[in-house]
């Protein structure tokens, strides 16, 4: 068994705080924001024709595992990843990973997780987890959106990792091998701006990136013509939902991605990635505005303090200022 | 965000104030610090929302259900959040089977080892799945 003691801590996002707490766990001192940034979390899509649990699936975040393989990527980390056919073998696998001392991550249903209060408990596939010992037949669990550490029966957390649907965790596991002696941060925040950046302005499709900002718009301005009441505020309400709820550290992430740039800025002494650090900031209050009102529209239904058509507008403003933003950040980075 | 702004509005629905999440703001100087927060009311309202229509489609299908017009396995599904696609894939079989086991006359013909697989799905018993609604 390893001589290091494993020490939780919470996060606001899931995979970035599994990312810090197993870099801690080896010594590396890496922030949430950090890991965010340098994992290039951040992100926007809005996909009409894509349906998830009935309402048009969006996204204020990159794909699940990519911030994890970014970071260890960028900092010359060496990792194991793995997934796994039947439950039998991911967790005999997960056995001997405990057996050799070391925390592993992995992904998980947040549905079969009977620790996490109900109120959160859909069918999301890509909550990442940490588990870090065993205790008789429970597994210690660290669960990076959570205060305190926590326990699963094994039942459960082979449901949880072996869950159906979009996209399949199939057991998917991941724990760090080894760590460089030293790790240089400065071109890793480097590429990881970079790549921010172009995942939020280059993307062709109306779909993707800044560009989806504004497509989301235009729905919502066409949601009174085209939905019914009841309808229309189960599509807001999701909207809302992916931006505030669990894990985003407010604002979808915009928060988190401004304590990311100026954490960059003081490290590397840019006094530029603290000004935008604080105008991102600004953006993420003006996000929070538009669900501010868009909840206050699904709840008076006929007051129409904010119509439609202002609710749209708000997210326009929050697409001009991103892009503009956006163009700004990849200009200092050159 | 400053720090004092950070809502403090408890979820207090299906144990939702049970996680006390973290939110990033700024304190007076402009730096940024992690907050704990009980939650928001804007965020709030959507998930309550939520949650209430599942609740009003579930009543929606044990009426039917009771009604002779669906099966037990459309009630179970939607009382494990399910769609079609979705359960399919727990019972290895087709959407378009688990549809026609959705309906009486579907669900009727299904063999044992159907059953219990559905039921494993819903992780109820094969009792609790076909006296449902009778």
């Amino acid at each position: 068994m390893s001589s290091t003691i494993y020490s939780h801590c919470q996060h606001a996002h899931c995979e970035s705080g599994v990312t810090s707490n197993l870099l801690k766990y080896e010594g590396i001192d890496l922030s949430e924001p950090m890991a965010f940034g340098i994992g290039a979390g951040l992100f926007f899509a809005h996909i009409p024709f894509l349906k998830v649990s009935g309402t048009p699936g969006t996204t204020f975040r990159t794909w699940p595992g990519a911030i994890f393989k970014r970071v260890t990527q960028r900092l010359n980390i060496d990792v194991h990843t793995q997934k796994f056919r039947t439950p039998e073998k991911a967790m005999s696998a997960l056995d001997d990973v405990l057996q050799a001392g070391k925390p592993a991550g992995m992904l998980s249903s947040v549905y079969y997780l009977p620790y996490l209060p109900e109120a959160f408990r859909f069918h999301f596939n890509a909550h990442n987890l940490i588990v870090y010992g065993k205790e008789g037949n429970e597994y210690l669990v660290s669960d990076p959106v959570l205060e305190e550490v926590t326990r699963i029966a094994p039942e459960d957390l082979a449901k949880a990792r072996f869950a159906k649907g979009t996209p399949e965790p199939k057991g998917f596991m991941y724990y760090i091998k080894s760590v460089p002696k030293e790790i240089h941060l400065e071109k890793a925040i480097q590429s990881g701006i970079k790549q921010t950046c172009f995942f939020m302005l280059s993307p062709p499709l109306p779909w993707f990136g800044n560009k989806a900002i504004f497509t989301l718009a235009k729905k919502i301005k066409q949601y009174p013509q085209k939905l019914t009441t009841r309808k229309a505020a189960l599509y807001l309400g999701n909207v809302i939902r992916m931006q505030e709820e669990i894990g985003t550290g407010g604002a979808g992430f915009r928060y988190l991605y401004a304590a990311f740039l100026q954490e960059a800025g003081v490290l590397l002494q840019r006094d530029d990635l603290k000004g935008l650090s604080a105008e991102l900031t600004k953006i993420g209050d003006d996000w929070r505005n538009f669900a501010y009102h868009a909840a206050r529209q699904m709840k008076d239904r006929k007051s129409d303090l904010v119509s439609f058509d202002e609710l749209s507008h708000l997210l326009i403003i929050c697409g001009e200022k991103e892009r503009d933003f956006f163009k700004r950040l990849e200009n200092t980075n050159r | 965000m400053k720090v004092n702004e950070v809502p403090q509005d408890p979820k207090d629905f299906r144990e939702g104030a049970k996680v006390k999440k973290v939110i990033y703001a700024v304190d007076d100087d402009g730096k940024y610090t992690s907050v704990n927060s009980a939650g928001w009311e804007a965020e709030n309202f959507a998930t309550k929302q939520a949650w209430d229509a599942i609740d009003e489609e579930l009543a929606e299908t044990a009426e039917k259900v009771k009604a002779g017009e669906l099966s037990p396995i459309a009630y179970y599904m939607h009382k494990c959040l399910m769609e079609p696609s979705l359960l399919a894939k727990y019972v290895g079989k087709w959407q378009w089977q688990v549809n026609k086991h959705m309906k009486p006359s579907g669900f009727n013909k299904l063999s044992a080892d159907m059953l219990s697989k559905y039921a494993k799905a819903f992780n109820i018993t094969i009792e609790e799945l076909t006296s449902f609604g009778k």
